[in-house]
């Protein structure tokens, strides 16, 4: 068990954790989003392989108005 | 597209054309109705939108998306906020992914004071977002090497400043701006920010600039729907009288109505003037 920080948020994770468990935890499950850990870019398809370490930082992403 | 531009005469970027010679941003507005109706009235086929950290109990994103998607628009994901290129390249790829396009308005902020790009890490962005496919439509100063080596980098339009993002103040520097029109002839160049007024898209397009892009001239607009449409007309203006040919400018008058034949004329014979 530990915790990890997504989207300035403090997630308790087990060991091992999928970051698409994460995604599950977290609610963004049925949302529109794109993920970046640790300020690289993963894509959809790397959701369930990608195991969560302590101390990574995840973001979720969605969309806004811009200029 | 205002109805007063010419139909044969179309904005080609990356290959792609677009009849509308406007890019407007989606930020700013009062309500997504009001932004929907101003993209509507701005007849624009292509627009920005971003990509930021939300709580998942905010659905504002999903509303939001759903409203983008119903305008049938293109799409033109930013980069805006990022201080690297690998920051930026980042972002680039997660909205390719979220956003289902290989278009980019590529951002790389230099300085916090007026928010001017930072020209290192943007040739590098731009340079590794082409080799991965991407179309860069890189935001840029009016810096005549800085857009050199963009192209270099195979960027296919560039999109440099009037002024700094949202102050409002026009083509600052013209000297520079057509220094670069006249330099850079074979690739499409787009005013990208710094714009708050009809006269300045007009002014824009008559120096031979393809088109302009802005959001916040007309989400603060305080009728956003009716700056809109004024834009559209002025882009639409500006373009036409590029395209019509300018006259010479000229130090001294010269009489646009015939002086042979003018009454009168004995009551001139003595004037020295």
């Amino acid at each position: 068990m530990f915790s990890l920080l997504g989207n300035n948020n403090s997630f308790a994770i087990e060991s091992n954790c999928a970051l698409s468990q994460l995604i599950d935890i977290a609610g963004f499950a049925e949302q529109t989003i794109a993920v970046a850990i640790n300020g690289e870019f993963v894509p959809k398809s790397a959701y369930l392989s990608t195991t969560l370490k302590a101390a990574d930082q995840i973001d979720i992403v969605k969309p806004i108005g811009g200029g | 597209m205002d109805s007063n531009a010419r139909k044969d005469d179309l904005l080609t970027l990356y290959d792609e054309q677009f009849s509308s010679r406007f890019l407007l941003g989606t930020a700013l507005y009062r309500s997504p109705a009001e932004m929907c109706d101003a993209i509507k009235a701005s007849g624009s086929e292509f627009i920005t939108l971003s990509l930021r950290r939300q709580n998942p109990q905010q659905n504002d994103g999903d509303a939001f998306w759903q409203m983008i998607k119903e305008t049938k628009c293109k799409l033109l994901p930013n980069t805006a906020g990022c201080r690297s290129a690998k920051e930026a390249i980042n972002l680039a790829e997660m909205s390719r992914e979220l956003f289902a396009t290989p278009w980019i308005k590529l951002e790389v902020i230099g300085d916090d004071y007026n928010l001017q790009p930072d020209p290192f890490e943007l040739v590098i962005a731009a340079t590794e977002l082409i080799k991965r496919g991407f179309k860069v439509l890189p935001y840029c100063t009016d810096d005549l090497v800085l857009c050199l080596r963009l192209q270099d980098a195979g960027c296919q339009a560039l999109m440099p400043w009037g002024a700094p993002i949202g102050t409002g103040q026009g083509l600052l520097n013209k000297y520079h701006l057509n220094s670069l029109r006249e330099r850079i002839s074979n690739i499409p160049l787009i005013i990208d920010a710094g714009l708050g007024s009809p006269s300045q898209a007009a002014a824009a397009l008559e120096m031979g600039y393809d088109a302009v892009l802005l959001n916040t001239a007309v989400a603060k607009a305080d009728n956003p729907v009716l700056m809109a449409r004024a834009f559209s007309q002025a882009i639409t203006a500006g373009r036409n009288g590029y395209l019509a040919g300018l006259m010479q400018r000229r130090q001294t008058a010269s009489p646009s109505t015939p002086i042979l034949g003018q009454p009168f004329w004995q009551q001139h014979q003595g004037d020295k003037s």
